[in-house]
């Protein structure tokens, strides 16, 4: 948007910021004191230079990435389908009362069900194991994406449909030119921890239906960073767990700032400049 | 028709024909016998009881009265926000609500000016004052972005046709939202208190702007206002209202001329208006209080 210049200013921006520098150095520490924990032998968690040390390896290895490349899929096929499926459906539940009698207690039943108890169900269900780990991934995302549409249409100000309706707005412009509208921030956030909520079914999910052919690029089920772990624990190199869980972390971190940046663009009125 | 004029008010029913045939004017509201009972009829709160007067075509009316009187029923009611349990309002010849028709139809001859302002906040200004002749098909999208953009010029707003609400102060909103209800040619303006949370100094610009609006659109303003010194300001009448439930105390007549300027505030005539308007707000002021402390 406003190019090189305003990219390095902001940069400037955020390297001179305290909370920039309180963040670093609150990081450092606990890596510090890790490490100084590791090495004492106190755990037998590897230490974060030895986790270093693997990580340069496997940064060379191609399954790794594939790994991240597989778990990075479900996560954005199951995220996709939950927004696909959960914004109309909140939309309607919260524009009509009938499907709102219809749907709700039928939600409300299924929500408190773990997405991981889903999964055994899932993997009879449907007809590849891909899927069925996308699925209950999407199931992760889903009830969040539905519950914020709810919330965000239906606390939308009465004096905003007022208004709209006493200069000549039809039901579908009131629809479309204020509820819609007006859920979006909630869209938004119901995004951001929905796709949070997904990177932590998705390993789960990875690790429970285990992987098959997790180190061959071509293998038709399985693998994923879930399932890197889980590997890693079974073969014993300790390193990689920790490799691997940051990596998960890593990914969702970058998951959620991509969406808040994109929730910032829907949104422009949220941010004055 | 069966209106009643209000027993003892200036606005006979004489009148009003007399004021309606003023130079075309239109947006003349009669308010005739109307009752609101909010909940069931028997248990229910009666905020508007038996009330009756007239706002006349052309002109500002101002209703004061009590907290939690009864106003903005009035005036929702008016505007088709909700129902009336009995009574007839009428919109010129037009019957708004009345028997067999409880609830009036919003529509863009009344718009209204609330209290905490209803600009749209995803929508930028220009956007939010172009906003009714685009979805009432009046005016293809272009050209009521450039009324937007002349309309918004006229009051002084233009350089902020791109920020959205929430970027600018209350003053301005309030204005932009005048702005964008005089974008519907309506009849009536129907404004609930909006410079209610404003500061005394922005108060005072407000009211110069709206009046500098009025001159130049005639349009009929029904103005809710707990503000005495605002109401005779800028009333041709100011009708104080009883303590709930909600019916005509008095109607005053504020007899100088338009336009009005901020002069006129320290006049004597101004002075005498304003300690009979005090007198009769603080008798009901003084009931309604001890009408609170009854029911706690
Ligand atoms: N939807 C409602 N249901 C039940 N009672 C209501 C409702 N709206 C208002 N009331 C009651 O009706 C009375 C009149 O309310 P209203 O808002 O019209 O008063 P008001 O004169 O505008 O007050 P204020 O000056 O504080 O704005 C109040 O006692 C209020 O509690
Ligand atoms: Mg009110």
């Amino acid at each position: 948007m406003q190019g090189a210049v305003g990219f390095a200013e902001r940069a400037g921006h955020i390297l001179l910021s305290a909370r920039f520098w309180r963040g670093t150095l609150a990081t450092a520490v606990f890596l510090l004191v890790w490490e100084a924990v590791a090495r004492a032998g106190l755990v037998r968690v590897p230490a974060p230079s030895s986790a270093l040390v693997t990580f340069n390896d496997l940064m060379r290895d191609p399954s790794f990435w594939f790994s991240w490349y597989l778990s990075t899929r479900r996560v954005f096929a199951g995220f996709l389908a939950a927004m696909l499926v959960g914004i109309p459906l909140g939309l309607g539940m919260a524009v009509s009362r009938i499907l709102y009698g219809i749907v709700f207690p039928v939600f409300e039943v299924l929500r408190p069900i773990p997405p991981l108890a889903w999964v055994p169900a899932a993997i009879i269900f449907w007809p590849t194991q891909e899927l069925s780990i996308m699925f209950v991934t999407f199931l992760g995302a889903f009830y969040t994406v539905v519950i914020n549409v709810i919330d965000g249409a239906q606390t939308i100000d009465l004096r905003y449909y007022q208004a709209a309706r006493s200069m000549g707005s039809s039901s579908w412009d009131i629809f479309r030119r204020i509820i819609l509208p007006g859920t979006v921030p909630s869209i938004v956030v119901g995004a951001t921890v929905g796709i949070g909520i997904a990177w932590a079914v998705v390993v789960a999910a990875e690790m429970i239906s285990g992987g098959g052919s997790v180190g061959s690029m071509g293998g038709a089920s399985g693998g994923g960073l879930g399932f890197f772990i889980w590997n890693s624990y079974v073969g014993g190199s300790y390193n990689q767990i920790v490799v691997g869980m940051i990596s998960i972390g890593i990914a969702g971190y970058i998951s959620s700032a991509l969406l808040r940046k994109l929730g910032e663009l829907v949104t422009p009125w949220l941010h004055e400049q | 028709m069966n209106y009643e004029p209000p027993r003892g008010s200036p606005i006979a029913d004489a009148r009003a024909p007399a004021l309606a045939a003023q130079g075309g004017c239109k947006g003349a509201i009669r308010i005739a016998n109307v009752v609101k009972i909010y909940g069931s009829e028997g248990a229910g709160v009666r905020a508007v009881d038996d009330c009756t007067f007239h706002v006349p075509a052309g002109k500002i009316t101002v209703v004061v009265g009590p907290s939690g009187c009864g106003k903005t029923t009035l005036l929702n009611a008016i505007a088709g926000f909700h129902s009336i349990t009995s009574g007839t309002i009428h919109l010129d010849d037009a019957l708004l609500c009345g028997p067999g028709r409880p609830k009036a139809d919003p529509g863009p001859d009344r718009i209204v000016v609330f209290q905490n302002g209803a600009l749209f906040p995803w929508k930028t200004i220009v956007e939010n004052v172009a906003f009714g002749p685009i979805v009432q098909g009046r005016l293809s999208r272009k050209a009521a972005f450039e009324k937007a953009r002349m309309m918004l010029a006229e009051t002084g707003l233009h350089n902020l046709e791109t920020n959205y609400p929430g970027e600018i102060s209350s003053g301005m909103r309030r204005r932009v939202e005048i702005a964008r209800a005089l974008m519907n040619d309506p009849k009536v303006l129907l404004l609930d208190e909006p410079y209610r949370a404003l500061d005394s100094l922005t108060k005072s610009v407000m009211h110069e702007a709206l009046l500098e609006t009025f001159d130049r659109n005639r349009v009929t303003i029904f103005f809710i206002t707990h503000d005495l010194e605002e109401a005779i300001f800028l009333g041709h009448h100011v009708v104080i209202m009883t303590t709930r439930p909600c019916r005509p105390k008095k109607i005053l007549t504020v007899d100088i001329p338009h336009p009005r300027d901020y002069s006129v505030l320290t006049a004597k005539r101004f002075r005498e208006y304003l300690d009979e308007t005090v007198e009769a707000v603080h008798e009901e002021a003084l009931k309604a209080f001890a009408a609170g402390e009854r029911e706690r």
